[in-house]
């Protein structure tokens, strides 16, 4: 894989995954009955938090930011040169584990109990992950993610409860109702604002544009599921990502002990059942 | 630069802070948020905390407590910031004016921008007030090029003492 393929990926990336937001939030307008912002509204969001003040309250939260924002990219670039599931999860949990860091490293209490809330979303979503790596050695031999590509059956096929326990962990990954417990989307309230209470400017801008990166990892993560025709995968990502938009304008927020039993319960238990139907 | 000045104009993101009011103005404000007004449409996020935040609605007259309140809430927004009083009690403090626990206005805690009364006023009339906001903020973003002010405790990418106490 050339650096200039990877360096687009990396650069073309947010600017997609940007403009997913933007479409998720012209729509989730659109079926509330109003009219919503332009879809290019996250890229003006983000232009306008790079232009403005910028405080931190130490720089342990800024190292945390950064940290978060290169290891969603490196996860990004594992998943798209096809190198090893299983690191790109530890990778992504990296990620992931250094914006709880970076909500702990205030002393706001609204920060911490929103890092609370992230760590125990992290619990929850990934298991099912670690399954779906033990998954794709069972169907192509290696953890390697290119095998997808040379499998004659797609791991949809195979795994139907596999898809199904990741179809319930996409919804906490994208910050959806009704999982949607640690700094959701805009316009749903939090705790003052939960995780992101005491980032601005520059930072936040850092944060939102992780979350597109992010974005972008989780739908491939779908696509993976049906990688050949490659056509069939982006339309399973997309399908998905509606399905997402439609759970989370019908459904409230649940509390975490819901989340947590809803996840372990259905998403280990279709899991589980999936895999072992193939190991014993 | 065209397009971050367009970009600055098509994203302000509201703080709403209630000082002590009746609740009628926020009712209205916050139906501003509901379809049938719908400020998103202008980009306006209704956010949770000061720091992220662009224009403050403050409802309600200023008494001793929400003075030192909203004062802190003032303080913790980034630059460039604007505030909107909505409601002829944030403006002036309307029929409470010779209260005894009654300081003012907004104007008597922080420096107000766009003055809206009306008892409450209609969302209409605060839709209309917020985007006066965004031409007031279009102005100090400008200013803010031109002119960079180097601030004592509350600068660009300066350690801020006010949050991390001890």
């Amino acid at each position: 894989m050339s650096w200039a393929l990877i360096g687009m990926g990396v650069l073309g990336a947010p600017l997609l995954g940007g403009l997913l937001f933007g479409i998720d939030r012209k729509v989730t307008a659109r079926l509330q009955g109003r009219k919503g912002p332009p879809i290019v509204q996250p890229f003006y969001d983000v232009i306008k938090l790079l232009a403005k003040d910028s405080t931190y309250t130490n720089r342990r939260q800024v190292f945390y930011l950064y940290s978060h924002l290169l290891w969603m990219l490196v996860a990004l670039v594992i998943l798209l040169t096809r190198q090893d599931f299983l690191v790109f999860v530890f990778a992504l949990t990296f990620s992931e584990v250094s914006l709880a860091l970076a909500g702990f490293a205030t002393k706001s209490p609204y920060s911490h109990v929103g890092s609370n809330r992230e760590m125990l979303q992290i619990l929850a979503s990934e298991p099912v992950l670690v399954f779906m790596a033990f998954a794709l050695y069972l169907a192509t031999g290696s953890f390697l993610t290119g095998g997808v590509f040379l499998i004659d059956e797609p791991l949809l096929f195979s795994y139907p409860l596999l898809f199904l326990a990741v179809l319930l962990v996409l919804t906490i990954l994208m910050r959806k109702s009704p999982f949607d417990i640690s700094s959701s989307a805009h316009a749903h309230q939090e705790l003052v604002r939960g995780i992101s209470t005491e980032f601005s400017g520059k930072y936040l801008a850092l944060l939102e544009i992780a979350h597109w990166v992010e974005l972008i990892i989780i739908l491939v993560i779908v696509f993976l599921f049906w990688a050949n025709p490659w056509w069939a995968g982006v339309l399973l990502a997309l399908g998905a990502y509606f399905l997402e938009l439609l759970i989370d304008n019908t459904y409230a927020r649940l509390k975490l002990g819901s989340m947590i039993r809803t996840t372990w319960a259905w998403g280990f238990g279709l899991s589980l059942v999936n895999i072992l139907y193939f190991t014993l | 630069m065209n397009l971050v000045r367009l970009a600055q104009a098509k994203s302000p993101w509201v703080l709403h802070y209630d000082a002590s009011s009746c609740n009628g103005c926020d009712i209205e404000t916050v139906a501003c948020l509901t379809p049938l007004y719908d400020i998103e449409r202008f980009g306006a996020v209704s956010i949770g905390s000061p720091k992220h935040a662009d224009m403050l609605l403050v409802t309600g007259n200023v008494n001793h407590k929400s003075k030192r309140v909203l004062r802190n809430i003032y303080d913790q927004m980034t630059e460039p910031k604007v505030v909107v009083a909505i409601g002829i009690c944030a403006t002036s403090s309307g029929v409470f004016h010779q209260s005894y626990n009654v300081l003012g206005g907004a104007d008597q805690a922080v420096p107000v921008d766009v003055y809206i009364s009306g008892c409450p006023p209609r969302p209409e009339a605060i839709i209309d007030a917020i985007i006066m906001g965004v031409e007031k903020l279009k102005k100090k973003w400008k200013e803010e090029e031109e002119h960079p002010v180097k601030r004592s405790n509350q600068g660009s990418d300066t350690e801020r003492s006010t949050a991390d106490v001890g």
